[in-house]
């Protein structure tokens, strides 16, 4: 079987959930349970493929590996390409697939009807746009994703979410406008849409369209950072983030790195080494947006009164220092930049998952204060926006489950501020190494370190810092006041899924050498798109009589 | 022909983004659809102006831009139409639900304070 599979593999990850999500759709609202597997099968297969194809990149004699859809190529037809930062996006929208789902399996995909369908499709729009090797293919993946998460912004309801997902959705059409602007103008003078041949050419491109090339891929660059929540582009973010529901929102919590992903990715390949005169035409402005980011993402932290809006506000910051990590266009940072990525990825959809169940025990505590709690039993706060929910059940008391839920928050604490012992700190501290040691210790003495470099090393220290007293504040009132508390009772799989991502994190740690050794090469590859480009554009069609299926 | 297909573009788009700033949810749907128009005229720019030109090739004549009109950007402006079509007609549904909900038709769910 897997012989035959082996050619298609890279169509996988996008034909699997398209699939699943299309059968979902046939079965009633009532068939929950069939839906639930079906879905279970879903991201098991998923993960499994995004694991085979982070494996053919390691080891493979070559790292990048294209498929041809429609058997042209990839010149005239669609083509799926992934090389070691495609498979590493793969895999952990997989993980943070599966843990999403098996959160939203304990209650919230009753909150409404066809969660499992829209989720499905919404890891097909992410699969699909990490994996697609043209522009206009990304633009359709990018509105599959968006479609879906509009949707699942939606899921459960409610006049708070209805107002979120109004501005949402307004702002992400009008960013898929300037998408579509940025691949015309660029069509317009390269004449061709698969990302390689681009890249190819663009070193051939006349000076006097160059300028157009450029705007264009600049509205481009515009819609992206918009989507990856770049300040000043990112008012709609904490909102919409804080109204979803908790699997919806540790599931967008990937939807700002694919921003970030594309971002890297054209960047570099666009205006990387191969561009002739455009080298480098954007790493100044992206560095400077992303320090902004940072420092906006840092104050807002700071001012936010609820832990929605905390939650959002670290997304900011994670964003803006992946894309001031990226602004400095160096191989050694965008490595350490691949490594924060996944870790605070990592580290923010465990935050968003564990929020509901750190409101579920304040519920009895503090909003319910006039109330005996004897009188209420254990029923949720009668006001809460999931109150149709409170008939199912309610999920058993697990022994000493404040102190577990205490624990998740401080892994998460340490994993978003950067602290030691967890990846994070790992990967702050080699963007901080890499930044302050450009050409290694011993030949940088005397040197002097650009102002950049200090106003990222001083505002990557003070966010981390703003983290760790956000989540304190929050953290002690959730976990050390004097008022009662009665221990939350949540599902078995409500938790498992927490602390699955959060092992995961320890497991970064713990095999950091060959994780940051793919990553280093991953981050070679990006700046070194040559093999990119010639793999791609040399793929050949699988000829018609060849006995392949 | 250039200037009256740059003009129709730039009033399209002008007149799309100054409805989007408005505050009512019907404005900003119009507004969308106007400057969805404009950009689906543009991409067709892009693949420059020609008129009476074939995208089939037809053997006969140099397989040629001058001679026949570039058929990718007709294309990607159906692929765009269509994708437009179906994400504004969601947002009509959100935008009703939130007219529904709030009772009213501002984008921010409230009217604002005299």
């Amino acid at each position: 079987m897997m012989g035959w599979i082996e050619p298609h593999l890279l169509a996988l990850p996008v034909l699997v959930p398209m699939m699943f999500g299309a059968a979902m759709l046939l079965l009633g609202e009532q068939r929950m349970r069939a839906k639930v597997v079906l879905g279970f099968i879903s991201v098991c297969l998923l993960l499994y493929c995004s694991l085979l194809i982070l494996q053919r990149t390691a080891q493979g004699d070559t790292s990048v590996s294209v498929y041809l859809a429609a058997n042209w190529p990839a010149q005239f037809g669609i083509s799926l390409v992934a090389d070691q930062l495609t498979s590493i996006m793969l895999v952990l929208t997989a993980f943070i697939a599966m843990a999403a789902f098996f959160y939203a399996t304990a209650k919230w995909h009753r909150a409404g009807v066809h969660f499992h369908t829209l989720f499905q499709f919404q890891l097909m729009g992410l699969n699909g746009a990490f994996l697609t090797g043209d522009l206009f293919n990304l633009f359709v993946y990018f509105e599959i994703l968006l479609a879906a998460s509009y949707g699942l912004l939606l899921h459960g309801s409610g006049a708070e979410r209805v107002k979120a997902g109004l501005h949402y959705i307004a702002v992400n059409l009008f960013g898929s406008l300037l998408f579509l602007i940025g691949v015309a103008m660029i069509y317009g003078v390269v004449g061709t849409l698969s990302m390689a041949d681009i890249a190819a050419r663009i070193a051939t491109v006349d000076p006097q369209d160059r300028v157009m090339l450029e705007v264009g891929a600049a509205i481009l660059g515009v819609a992206f950072l918009t989507k990856a929540g770049a300040w000043p582009l990112n008012f709609w973010l904490p909102a919409s983030y804080g109204a979803a529901s908790p699997p919806s929102a540790a599931i967008f919590s990937l939807m700002t790195k694919v921003g970030a992903y594309v971002i890297l990715r054209l960047s570099l390949l666009f205006f990387g080494v191969e561009a002739g005169d455009s080298e480098g035409a954007f790493t100044q402005i992206i560095l400077f947006i992303g320090l902004a980011t940072l420092t906006f993402g840092t104050i807002g932290m700071l001012s936010s009164q609820t832990t929605e809006r905390l939650a959002g506000f670290s997304v900011i910051v994670s964003t803006g220092t992946i894309l001031s990590a990226i602004g400095f266009g160096d191989p050694e940072v965008t490595a350490s930049a691949l490594f924060y990525l996944v870790s605070s990825t990592l580290g923010i959809a465990a935050f968003y998952l564990l929020l509901e169940l750190m409101e579920r025990s304040k519920h009895f505590g503090s909003d319910l204060l006039a109330v005996s709690l004897e009188a209420f039993g254990l029923e949720r706060s009668a006001n809460s926006p999931e109150e149709d929910l409170s008939d199912t059940d309610p999920g058993v008391a697990i022994p000493a489950a404040m102190a577990l839920l205490g624990l998740c928050f401080i892994a998460c604490t340490v994993m978003l501020a950067g602290l030691p012992p967890l990846s994070s700190f790992l990967a702050k501290f080699s963007i901080l190494t890499a930044v302050l040691n450009p050409v290694g210790l011993t030949e940088n003495l005397g040197a002097p370190l650009p102002g950049t470099s200090w106003a990222l090393l001083i505002l990557i220290i003070v966010s981390g810092f703003t983290t760790v007293i956000s989540f304190t504040r929050f953290g002690m009132r959730t976990f050390w006041t004097h008022e009662a508390r009665q221990a939350p009772r949540m599902h078995i799989v409500e938790l498992a899924p927490i602390i699955g991502l959060l092992v995961l994190s320890i497991v970064l740690t713990l095999q950091v050498s060959p994780v940051m050794q793919y990553f280093h090469a991953a981050a070679q590859a990006l700046h070194q798109p040559t093999e990119y480009i010639q793999t791609v554009l040399s793929a050949q069609p699988v000829p018609r009589s060849g006995g392949q299926p | 022909m250039e200037i009256i297909l740059s003009i129709a573009i730039a009033v399209l788009a002008a007149s799309g983004i100054w409805l989007i700033l408005r505050p009512r949810t019907f404005q900003v749907i119009i507004g969308l659809c106007l400057a969805s128009y404009a950009v689906n005229l543009f991409i067709f720019a892009m693949g420059r102006v020609s008129v009476g030109q074939e995208p089939l090739l037809d053997g006969q004549r140099v397989a040629d831009l001058s001679q026949f009109t570039d058929p990718l950007p007709q294309a990607l402006v159906l692929t765009a139409i269509v994708i437009g079509f179906a994400t504004t007609a969601l947002f009509l549904v959100v935008l009703l639900a939130s007219r529904g909900l709030t009772g009213t038709d501002h984008v921010d769910g409230q009217e604002i304070e005299e």
